[in-house]
């Protein structure tokens, strides 16, 4: 597993980081998104969610769970903050993971036994201001190519 | 107690996220009984709603439930004229077990379908406590849910704003939890606000001009700075005055987009509805705003704010009336457009 480090120092340019991403998504893409309360995982799902042309908005999963998107692919935004990871299995996740979508899931690592082994785990650090500091780690040879794509550009600070 | 002939007599099944729930409505104004089996106590254990044990439950729960509506109602299928279900939006596997058990009723029972949706059902409970005057405003507050809705006429609803990321709900249950009191948040956050006094200074985003969504995002992470702030120069902050200048942010905005909506489209009627609807806070901030409006203000009391199946068979009355009734294709949809 390769891990890569990113910062972003405002709300607006971690939307075009997610979109940067996004841009690259396949069909079955699975990333992973943890952090704590406040920490822009919802925010980043929207850049992700406008890279795939989702045009209603895009706006907290937390009680709903799973929130359903059309787009250049479907978006699959889940939130699993209030699941037990024993029950995690009943919730029928590997029909999206499965899917022709891609997923988005929030506090997923309440759930990392039942998550496919190709996957991007991202972690935002929160910072008192509006920096944000990105770790992803690339779990398959795709996630760590696309990775290292994302440190070639040269827009994206590291 | 006797059917009247002429008013439809409606069995409603509402099973869309934590609650399963059945009820007997006649003529989308008269609840004959109102079921709902609360799994309140179980999600207390996990500190929140937990889907999959919900979707468990709904499936022990439903028969229990759709026959003690019958039962406290004092009627029979035989003497329904129609089934309700929430088709969504909502968890599918949730929805599924309501979808089907109204299927199989109304299969057996030869009745007609009705599916209803989830927020069309929160705004009519406003039925329950008066007829509408259109057009009308509603102001649809949950754990869920934070929208604008827009009545210009019965049955037809235009969303003209919604939140952009948290619901109302949901900022008071995270923002409860970063304060260390259990679950669920809400009722506990209002508590302790009207003791507290709103002397911090949390943001209001009232996004741009003419908007009538709205955003808890930045107010939620502006009191986790807060709180972390303080506790990093051991600073002791009072959770009451936290919660009192929280809750100020959230009703002020809620409060006065809906006034603003309201006046620019002319409404004759305001409806609060959504689990929301029962803070204390929220109530008397409308209730002062529209006191001296020539618009009613409606709410309903908190066993129609939250998820229940009276309000489902309060919004299937129209669909009953204009005999929009669903085929057994019937389905449940996760993402399901209001309107």
């Amino acid at each position: 597993m390769a891990t890569f480090h990113f910062i972003v120092t405002s709300p607006e340019e971690t939307l075009r980081f997610a979109k940067k991403i996004g841009e690259k998504l396949q069909s079955g893409d699975i990333i992973t998104l943890d952090g704590g309360l406040g920490a822009g995982k919802t925010h980043f799902t929207k850049g992700i969610a406008a890279a795939l042309h989702v045009t209603k908005t895009v706006n907290s999963p937390t009680f709903t769970i799973i929130k359903e998107y059309d787009g250049r692919l479907p978006l699959y935004h889940m939130d699993v903050y209030r699941i037990e990871s024993e029950e995690a299995d009943e919730l029928g996740l590997e029909e999206y993971f499965e899917g022709k979508g891609v997923c988005v899931i929030e506090w997923a690592e309440k759930i990392t036994e039942f998550l496919p082994k190709e996957r991007l785990e991202i972690y935002i650090e929160r910072h008192p201001t509006e920096e944000r500091h990105f770790y992803l780690h690339a779990h398959g040879t795709r996630w760590k190519k696309l990775c290292e794509e994302l440190e070639e550009d040269e827009n994206i600070s590291n | 107690m006797s059917i009247k002939e002429n008013i439809e007599t409606i069995l409603a099944i509402e099973t869309s996220c934590d609650e399963t729930a059945a009820a007997v409505v006649r003529g989308g104004n008269t609840i004959i009984s109102n079921v709902v089996a609360s799994q309140i106590e179980s999600h207390r254990r996990f500190g929140g709603v937990v889907p999959e044990v919900a979707s468990r439950q709904h499936t022990e729960n439903i028969t229990i439930v759709v026959d003690e509506a019958l039962e406290k109602g004092e009627v029979t299928l035989g003497q329904m004229d129609a089934v309700a279900v929430t088709k969504g939006p909502g968890l599918v596997g949730a929805l599924l077990v309501g979808v089907n058990a109204a299927k199989a009723i109304a299969f057996s029972h030869d009745l007609p379908l009705i599916g209803v949706h989830h927020i069309a059902g929160h705004i009519e409970a406003a039925r329950f406590q008066q007829e509408w005057k259109y057009p009308a405003l509603a102001l649809v507050v949950s754990g869920g849910h934070t929208e604008l809705v827009l009545l210009r006429e019965e049955g037809v609803y235009e969303v003209i704003g919604e939140t952009r990321d948290d619901a109302a709900g949901e900022a008071y249950d995270k923002v409860a939890r970063a304060l260390g009191l259990p679950y669920p948040g809400g009722p506990q956050i209002d508590r302790l606000a009207q003791k507290g006094q709103t002397n911090i200074d949390f943001p209001i985003a009232w996004l741009e001009e003419g908007s009538y969504d709205f955003s808890f995002s930045g107010l939620k992470s502006a009191v986790m700075n807060t709180l972390h702030n303080a506790n990093q120069r051991g600073e002791n902050l009072l959770p009451e005055d936290v919660a009192a200048s929280f809750q100020r942010s959230v009703v002020q905005v809620l409060v006065e987009k809906t006034k603003r909506a309201a006046v620019e489209y002319n409404v004759q009627q305001v409806v609060v509805v959504g689990g929301v609807a029962a803070n204390q806070g929220l109530r008397k901030a409308m209730e002062d705003q529209f006191k001296n409006e020539n618009m009613d203000l409606v709410i309903p009391p908190l066993s129609l704010c939250t998820d229940n199946a009276a309000m489902i068979g309060a919004a299937a009355h129209i669909l009953w009336k204009k005999k929009e009734f669903a085929t057994m294709a019937l389905n449940a949809y996760a993402d399901l457009d209001l309107g």
